[in-house]
């Protein structure tokens, strides 16, 4: 049994969160994710969870590490200049390997830019927004019912990967009512524990190392600097660090094909949409004002790690073309993967492109 | 040797240099540890970036080095999602005091169920001797080439305004009292604050006159003066020598606390 709502999207976002089995919200209001922590704030308390107000973004996402190595799943919610506070600790999640789940309800920027105002600005900063090479998986939804099965997907892959796992969405979509469908219950899959006899940071083929919460007798060593496989500091050793390093990176990289997610329209298609997020809603509206079997749609619904190989599902295709809510920003990863001409179309100030922007791009590039 | 089976052995030789005050306050708080009866499996300690916040990494337990400045906020995570474990905190004069102190503010306002160590040695040490928010006055550093002209902060004083359940201060000379306090933050509910006044002969000690280690504790020896003698001469208006500073209990309160063990 389910049962069917009519909901905001930072609500259900929040409700997959505790479907998904998250007892722990660490935040600071920012317009416009706070409904997110409101509601978090309102359940956790009922459900034997704890929400924490905590005093700025840094403490924020740091209770919420602190709260997930105790084996409890963990979140906060943010948006633009909350986010970038976040990202020397976000770093830190990458390098300890600490499973959690980070919503970016992304508004306009630079600075405190436009506090009501969807944007997509942030895409690259929650790949590569902490200093150092590591790597990330990023989710975008683009509908409530997203809100809420993207979010319970975020925990489970942040848990398998051990990795911060972000769901980038923006103010359109947060602050959007739709109808949602709430399962009774919703797949969970918990970390891979940390196999008697192996070292804390010890991985196998699948560069994950077992995980062995605190309390749980394995006196693990945890530390943002460079260590080897017992978790003990060794920042001078070049070796060491490559391997942890490359390892990070791999780990996420190597099941870019496992973690992929995206909706294929029209395959055999010559100009192809290519969209993540809200942008979406604009082009389907598109395509079904003007069915056309010349037109493709590929929508992304994991952008990172970046699934090069979907673009290779439309073989007809000769152009791409790529509304995004900001001056350009995941156009470069597809322009560096294909050889035909990628068209990017920004779009700036908060509103969605309409469809008649998109077709007036259209009717050009074909 | 103190507590044994908590250290990490294989994790030797430390980083600590010669006569610093450091391994003094671990000692101590590990001896504070046995007498509490805690189980390594129950147990956590977390730290930030700094001299001080290197201890977790030589205690056999589950330790969390984090970011610089943020322990408390971790350690706000770990003890609210986990009031079961027993949470101890290590951390220094910059990393609580400068890019730390709105999280040591609202720790304390918190009250979450921790007990904190902080090595105040009045220096950032791992960076080579930098003037802190607790260098003094007057006081040479890398950075205060001509005496600090900025005004100390007083962290125990500090954490009992913003609402510490437990605040203490000794020095790394006054072991059997620094010990005895650490246990008492232990056994208090709420957060427990014990500021240790640590010598660092190597970065602070060699610009400030005070370059041999028995001079550096003989410093902090006699300018440390009870709280309640200190309390009595200011209230008296006495005049209280240049360089003294309060040692002993500075409250023990029972304040709602957030974390605490059911």
């Amino acid at each position: 049994m389910s049962r069917v709502e009519f909901m905001q999207g930072n609500a259900a976002c929040a409700e997959g969160a505790l479907a998904a089995g998250c007892r722990f919200f660490g935040g600071y209001p920012i317009t416009p994710s706070t409904e997110i922590a409101e509601t978090m704030a309102r359940r956790l308390p009922k459900v034997g969870g704890v929400f924490i107000s905590m005093e700025d973004e840094l403490a924020s996402i740091a209770a919420v590490i602190g709260a997930a190595w105790t084996g409890t799943r963990a979140m906060t919610a943010t948006s633009g200049p909350g986010f970038s506070l976040m990202m020397e600790n976000i770093g830190y999640a990458a390098m300890t390997e600490t499973p959690c789940v980070i919503v970016n309800i992304q508004r306009g920027g630079p600075s405190t830019g436009q506090p009501t105002r969807a944007a997509q600005g942030d895409m690259l900063q929650c790949r590569f927004g902490s200093h150092g090479d590591y790597s990330t998986i990023a989710l975008t939804p683009n509908s409530v019912q997203e809100m809420f099965d993207l979010t319970v997907k975020a925990f489970n892959l942040a848990d398998r990967f051990r990795v911060p796992t972000f769901l980038m969405s923006d103010e359109v979509v947060g602050h959007m009512r739709e109808r949602v469908t709430i399962p009774d219950s919703v797949d969970i899959t918990p970390p891979a524990p940390l196999a008697e006899g192996s070292l804390p940071y010890e991985a196998g083929d699948d560069g994950v190392p077992g995980f062995a919460p605190f309390g749980s007798g394995r006196s693990v060593h945890v530390t943002g600097l460079t260590h080897d496989e017992r978790g003990y500091p060794d920042t001078t050793d070049p070796e060491t660090h490559d391997r942890l390093v490359r390892r990070l990176v791999a780990k996420v990289e190597s099941a870019r094909r496992d973690i992929a997610d995206y909706e294929v329209t029209n395959p055999d298609a010559e100009t192809v949409f290519v969209t993540y997020g809200p942008p979406s809603r604009t082009v389907e509206q598109v395509m079904r004002d003007h069915p056309d079997e010349s037109v493709g749609h590929l929508r992304f619904r994991v952008v990172w790690p970046f699934p090069e190989f979907a673009l290779q599902e439309f073989p007809d295709a000769k152009v791409f073309l790529m509304p995004e809510l900001n001056m350009g920003q995941m156009v470069r990863e597809v322009q560096r993967h294909v050889d035909q001409s990628v068209i990017s179309i920004p779009k700036i100030g908060g509103e969605l492109h309409t469809p008649a922007e998109l077709v007036r791009v259209l009717e050009a590039h074909r | 040797m103190i507590a044994p089976d908590w250290f990490r052995e294989d994790r030797l030789p430390h980083i600590y240099c010669t006569g610093c005050g450091n391994g003094t306050v671990l000692n101590c708080t590990l001896a504070a540890v046995e007498e509490m009866g805690w189980e390594r499996d129950g147990t956590a300690f977390i730290s930030g970036i700094g001299c001080s916040s290197r201890a977790p990494g030589y205690i056999l337990a589950d330790s969390l080095h984090t970011t610089h400045g943020r322990a408390l906020a971790f350690a706000t995570g770990v003890k609210m999602a986990r009031p079961d474990l027993n949470v101890v905190v290590f951390t220094g004069d910059g990393d609580l005091a400068a890019i730390g102190g709105n999280h040591f503010i609202h720790a304390c306002r918190r009250n979450v169920d921790m007990t904190v160590v902080c090595m105040n040695n009045q220096i950032y040490g791992m960076t080579g001797g930098q003037g802190s928010p607790t260098t003094p006055e007057g006081a040479f550093s890398t950075t205060t080439p001509y005496g600090s002209s900025e005004p100390a902060f007083d962290l125990a004083e500090l954490a009992v305004a913003a609402g510490a359940n437990y605040v203490a201060r000794w020095t790394s000379y006054h072991v059997k009292e620094l010990t005895k306090a650490i246990t008492t933050g232990m056994q208090t509910p709420g957060l427990a604050f014990i500021e240790v006044r640590t010598q660092c002969p190597t970065n602070f000690g060699r610009h400030n006159k005070l370059r041999r280690v028995p001079d550096m504790i003989e410093y902090l020896r006699s300018h440390a003066m009870l709280v309640s003698k200190y309390d009595r001469l200011l209230e008296e208006g006495a005049e209280i020598p240049e360089g003294t500073f309060s040692v002993g209990e500075l409250i023990r309160r029972k304040r709602p606390a957030m974390g605490v063990k059911q």
